[in-house]
């Protein structure tokens, strides 16, 4: 992979914004909505929210929407008749994403090209390019580089743009998506200078050794007192499923009436109760405790072992929006601890 | 704050109750809930004004329970919880042991629920001038309006019920939701789904909801649940002259009839 430097002049983007839309893109930035920062579809830079460290949803609603619909039937006689969804993904540009959001892109993938072809998922991650922006400030809930992350690192994203203390962008261009992008926009991209990054970027302290946590998990899965002690605050709500950019867990629904429906994949997650209940009525989650056993092994050691790849980025965001203080990175380090 | 370190501690070493739900420092400036079970774990208890969440809704956690009986810290949020609570027969007299705190911050001794309700009957039940503002701003709109504003606010649900999972009145071991012969509401968090659970949840509140405001702080997309869910409660006041939390034993508004009730309204 060759990553080619240029720099995006400080004004550049509503140019930016304008090239994009004129050659018919979507795009997606963070914007803020009351006290919640989310990914909406904007014209200009403008739209954009200011002066944060992280936005409250995750991107993941660009390949991976909250409801969608999978296919259409309808009944006729005794027959049915079923219609796939035909409708082609507009492209799209998400703009002002982090590193460990573009990171996870590639989690979301390997679960949906893994066993089965998801050609909707796969349609969509086709259509998307990520213009990501490093993180210049990080606060105690982010911990990107214990799960092989940084605010700077370019893996996942197809430009990664690093704001310089001149206010111009570092641009590199990672991608054959984001070579096409600056194609768009030539005039926009002009040589890049010697200034290193490094000093543009926040200070994150790794917390953890991914590996050492994994052979962690191994030998505490029976270890019923810590996960209890752990999970005994949890609501089991499922805020932190939904917001998190590297959970992939949904549930299908038939809506019909007496003449047809339509089938839809919505979000769910593995907190909820009901998650695990079979149609027997055993439910072999059936306490709080066994349901945030399963949250941490499945992104710390299930996904790991199955597919290579860490289910977590560090964003931290299950960490902000819960609403009873579980601290995912706290748990962890816990779990460090044991013996 | 000593006091109910001393008293927690006392509880546990004495075996009165195996575990103390109170609030414990936490992430990000905050406090969380903390569950106490030996004397050193009581000494780690803190209560100042930033322990806002509502404890009750550890006391029908099943997990929890397990532990055994239980004392939980009560401002009084939690004590109108445990009022309501006791008037739906969820908890007897004596199941718990109440470690009321007055709005001054004071450890209470509250041994029973007549003594909650004595207690909470001196502290009346009043809107915050923002809350009062917020309820201005809305009695103002008019129908079409109100509905728009709803629609907006709900199209950012995505169904992860962590309001009802934050609410201690919701403790359904079997929700609407779960059903789905017939599916009631729909589960996907398209516009009908999220209205009808937002719309179907707070009816099921309506004169049972005590204004904690755990749903809203607990709304991931920051959708404002406590309002709707207090203007019900306004209006249950405006025409039943009833209000939760109030005694252990309540005539529920909407689940009583007497013979007096109007009935003109049926044509």
């Amino acid at each position: 992979m060759n990553i080619e430097k240029k720099v995006l002049k400080k004004d550049s983007l509503e140019a930016l914004f304008s090239k994009l839309k004129g050659a018919g893109r979507r795009i997606l930035a963070p914007v803020q909505k009351a006290g919640e920062i989310f990914f909406e579809e904007v014209n200009s830079p403008k739209e954009m929210a200011k002066d944060y460290i992280q936005t409250t949803l995750s991107a993941r609603g660009a390949v991976f929407p909250r409801c969608e619909a999978l296919l259409k039937y309808e009944f006729e006689g005794k027959e049915v008749k079923v219609e796939d969804r035909k409708d082609a993904p507009k492209p799209t540009v998400v703009f002002g994403l982090r590193p460990c959001d573009a990171a996870s892109f590639a989690v979301l993938n390997s679960v949906f090209t893994w066993d089965y072809q998801d050609e909707l998922f796969k349609s969509r991650l086709a259509n998307t390019a990520l213009i990501s922006v490093s993180c210049a400030k990080s606060d105690e809930y982010c911990f990107c580089t214990s799960v092989g992350g940084g605010p700077g690192e370019t893996k996942g994203s197809d430009i990664l743009l690093t704001e310089l203390g001149s206010g111009d962008y570092l641009a590199e261009v990672i991608t054959d998506k984001g070579k096409e992008i600056v194609s768009l926009a030539p005039e926009l991209f002009g040589p890049a200078t010697d200034e290193a990054k490094e000093k543009y970027l926040a200070k994150v302290a790794r917390q953890f050794d991914i590996k050492e946590l994994q052979g962690k998990l191994a030998k505490n899965f029976d270890n019923t007192e810590l996960w209890l002690s752990q999970s005994l605050r949890c609501l089991g709500c499922g805020a932190c499923a939904y917001v998190c950019p590297a959970c992939v867990c949904f549930d299908i629904q038939d809506e019909a009436n007496r003449s047809g429906g339509v089938r839809l994949r919505c979000w769910d997650s593995c907190g909820l109760s009901l998650f695990t209940l079979h149609t027997s009525g055993h439910n072999p989650r059936s306490v709080q405790s066994q349901r945030w056993r399963q949250r941490v092994m499945h992104k710390f050691s299930y996904m790991p072992d199955r597919l290579n790849y860490v289910a977590c980025v560090g964003c931290g965001r299950c960490s902000r929006s819960c609403s009873a203080d579980m601290n995912l990175l706290e748990h962890l380090k816990e779990i460090m601890e044991t013996k | 704050m000593e006091e109910l370190r001393k008293k927690a501690a006392e509880l546990l070493s004495s075996g009165t109750v195996k575990v103390v739900i109170g609030f414990a420092q936490g992430s990000g400036g905050k406090t969380r809930a903390a569950f106490a079970q030996t004397p050193d774990q009581a000494a780690k208890l803190i209560c100042d004004e930033r322990c806002v969440q509502n404890l009750a809704v550890y006391l029908s956690k099943s997990e929890v329970k397990s532990l055994g009986k239980i004392a939980v810290v009560a401002k009084v949020p939690v004590l109108r919880t445990i009022l309501q609570l006791a008037a739906e027969n969820q908890l007897k007299d004596g199941e718990i042991v109440v470690l009321g705190i007055s709005p001054e911050g004071k450890l209470v001794e509250l041994p029973d629920f007549k003594a909650i309700e004595d207690f909470l009957a001196k502290i009346p039940y009043e809107l915050t001038p923002e809350q009062k503002a917020e309820l201005e701003k809305l009695e103002k709109m008019s129908v079409e309006e109100r509905w728009n504003y709803w629609q907006e606010q709900f199209a950012k649900c995505v169904k992860c019920y962590a309001c009802r999972a934050a609410c201690p009145l919701c403790y359904c071991e079997s929700c609407l939701t779960q059903c789905n012969q017939p599916q009631w509401i729909p589960v996907a968090p398209h516009q009908v789904g999220n209205m009808e659970w937002h719309i179907v949840r707070a009816m099921h509140l309506t004169g049972r909801c005590i204004g904690c405001g755990d749903c809203e702080r607990a709304c991931p997309v920051g959708i404002p649940l406590s309002l709707l869910n207090r203007k019900l409660a306004e209006e249950v006041f405006k025409n039943f002259k009833t209000r939760a939390g109030v005694a252990a034993k309540e005539e529920y508004a909407l689940g009583t009839f007497k013979p007096e009730d109007k009935e003109n309204f049926i044509k």
